[in-house]
């Protein structure tokens, strides 16, 4: 078993709204061991995305603990790749300047990496493109190629295909999974969509609202590459479901509003 | 241009080709046909407007002008209006014909031009460096915002007066006309660009651990350029429009002079050719400018009818 790279213990987080003090995260333990995959999912406002920024060092002002390689988080930076919901180029670069960003293409060695990494992501041709004529998707993988030129210790998605249809989104979970095999990265994916998250995982974290907790840790012990369409998928699946509608109850009888 | 569209087709193409089983991407060609097509799409979406369409664009143009100057010609020759006051478009050419033939309004625009430039440079200038700090900083923004935004609502030509007032009627106090005026466009748009910045950038900034200076260069200020751009338009038309008044007010030399010069001694077409030169050379310095923004801003991805 591979050692622990990310540990949070007692994490707590709470906003101060105008109708008072809202408790976003209580108490979340999780620890996260180098070169998983792990994906969070939970229902709107369960901290899905919160838990993501503190881990990013985004959002600050939490109680508890939480160390990425036995250091204390203090704040965002290149060890800890983020991927938005929306893609966040920057629209006056290209491709390969947006890949390189502060770092210049001119060195030879950033050169050779923004290459690699072009390939890697399957955006061969469009090095001199600008965003506003890419695909949802293929924006979407440029981000996540400007995220490992940095070699992350750690690469956070929040939601990253969220906004795409199921086709592309199909297309980019198995781009995904590829740069997961290739690079062994460790990836934290948040999610609303459960067969997203089943597909990519190891293990599937799902939160609960209100306040987020973890409710469950679900394993998916299914080999790669997966394939939705398998008995002992489907099944992983109807018990991670069968987790958040027993959620849906919950919140149903507490007589709480989404 | 419908490219997102496109892009599902060859997607899903790369799937249905794929044997499950298979690591993702087993297929390349597929992939690579799929590249190819976006491609093809990219090179067509980057070439400029035809020659063919932009005649057409001219033509459409000129409409509106040419049966204006038609009805005048006609309405001049027919007796229909004095010369004194209004004299025929065949007329005014001649007339500037005349001037070109004789040098005196390559002279005169030049002096109006280089007093233009000069009171917008240093105006300009002003107002980007007073823009930065005000849109930048928070304690600069209550500094002088407030007093800034007093003194735009004043007529920058109401205070005309004054500065020939301070400055008599040499040189000087033209090009502090000119300044007064185009400092605040030029401040205004400075100030909202930097300003309209997507936070969200900033955000990809930390991320991405980029330094104070980067901050500025990379994420200002190409967030703020297409609102910088309008506000060098801006000015420069302001500064064209106060140069007209600095030279009517009182000077020796330039267009507005010549306009002067041409009233006092009731010669209509000059003063004709002088609001044609006015409205040209502003036009020219105009189009410059669009010029810069398509060269600079051409990675926006805006409505272009």
């Amino acid at each position: 078993m591979a050692e622990t790279l990310l540990n949070i213990t007692a994490l707590s987080k709470s906003f101060d709204t105008a109708k008072g003090r809202v408790e976003a995260l209580h108490k979340v333990d999780l620890n996260i061991r180098e070169g998983e995959f792990i994906t969070v999912i939970g229902p709107s406002g369960c901290g899905k995305s919160t838990l993501l920024r503190i881990i990013a060092g985004l959002d600050g002002q939490y109680s508890g603990t939480i160390t990425l390689a036995g250091q204390n988080i203090t704040g965002p930076g290149i060890d800890k790749g983020f991927i938005f919901q929306e893609h966040r180029l920057f629209p006056w670069l290209t491709v390969e300047k947006n890949i390189a960003a502060d770092l210049s293409l001119r060195d030879p060695e950033v050169r050779r990496k923004v290459d690699e990494l072009i390939e890697l992501v399957k955006l061969g041709g469009f090095e001199k493109a600008y965003p506003k004529e890419l695909s949802g998707g293929m924006a979407q993988r440029v981000a996540i190629a400007r995220a490992l030129l940095r070699n992350p210790r750690v690469l956070l998605l929040d939601e990253p295909f969220g906004a795409l249809d199921a086709f592309t989104r199909a297309h980019m979970q198995d781009v995904l999974l590829d740069i997961w095999r290739r690079n062994q990265t460790t990836m934290i994916f948040v999610t609303h969509d459960i067969d997203e998250a089943v597909f990519l995982a190891n293990r599937v974290v799902i939160l609960k609202p209100r306040p987020g907790q973890i409710k469950n840790i679900v394993p998916i012990d299914l080999p790669y590459p997966r394939k939705k369409t398998t008995s002992s998928f489907q099944e992983l699946r109807l018990r991670v479901l069968k987790l958040l509608d027993s959620l849906d109850e919950l919140e149903l009888t507490d007589g709480a509003g989404i | 241009m419908s490219l997102q569209s496109e892009m599902p087709i060859p997607q899903t193409t790369v799937k249905q080709d794929r044997d499950i089983h298979s690591p993702p991407h087993s297929n390349p060609a597929a992939g690579e046909a799929a590249v190819k097509v976006t491609a093809d799409i990219v090179q067509t979406n980057r070439q400029p407007r035809s020659s063919k369409r932009w005649w057409a664009d001219l033509l459409w143009a000129s409409i509106i002008p040419v049966v204006v100057v038609v009805l005048w010609q006609w309405a001049g020759g027919a007796g229909w209006i004095s010369p004194e006051f209004m004299p025929t478009p065949w007329v005014i050419l001649k007339s500037l014909i005349h001037l070109i033939a004789s040098g005196d309004l390559a002279y005169q625009i030049g002096v109006s031009l280089q007093r233009t430039l000069l009171g917008f440079a240093i105006g300009g200038l002003l107002g980007l460096v007073f823009g930065c700090f005000t849109g930048m900083f928070r304690k600069a923004e209550y500094l002088l915002d407030p007093s800034i935004q007093v003194l735009r609502l004043v007529p920058h030509l109401a205070i005309a007066p004054l500065i020939i007032l301070w400055f008599g009627f040499g040189e000087t106090s033209k090009i502090a006309i000119i300044i007064s005026g185009s400092f605040f466009p030029m401040y205004i748009n400075t100030y909202a660009g930097i300003r309209q910045v997507d936070g969200k950038w900033f955000e990809v900034g930390r991320v991405l651990e980029f330094k104070p200076y980067q901050r500025f260069t990379r994420l200002i200020v190409p967030g703020a350029l297409p609102s910088i751009l309008l506000g060098v338009r801006l000015s420069l038309a302001v500064s064209w429009i106060s140069l007209v008044v600095a030279e009517l007010v009182g000077s020796t030399a330039g267009i507005g002079f010549m306009i002067n010069e041409a009233k006092q001694n009731s010669d209509t077409p000059v003063i004709f050719v002088g609001i044609l030169i006015f409205a040209i050379v502003g036009k020219l310095i105009d189009s410059l400018v669009r010029l810069l923004e398509r060269r600079w801003l051409h990675w926006r991805d805006s409505y272009r009818g």
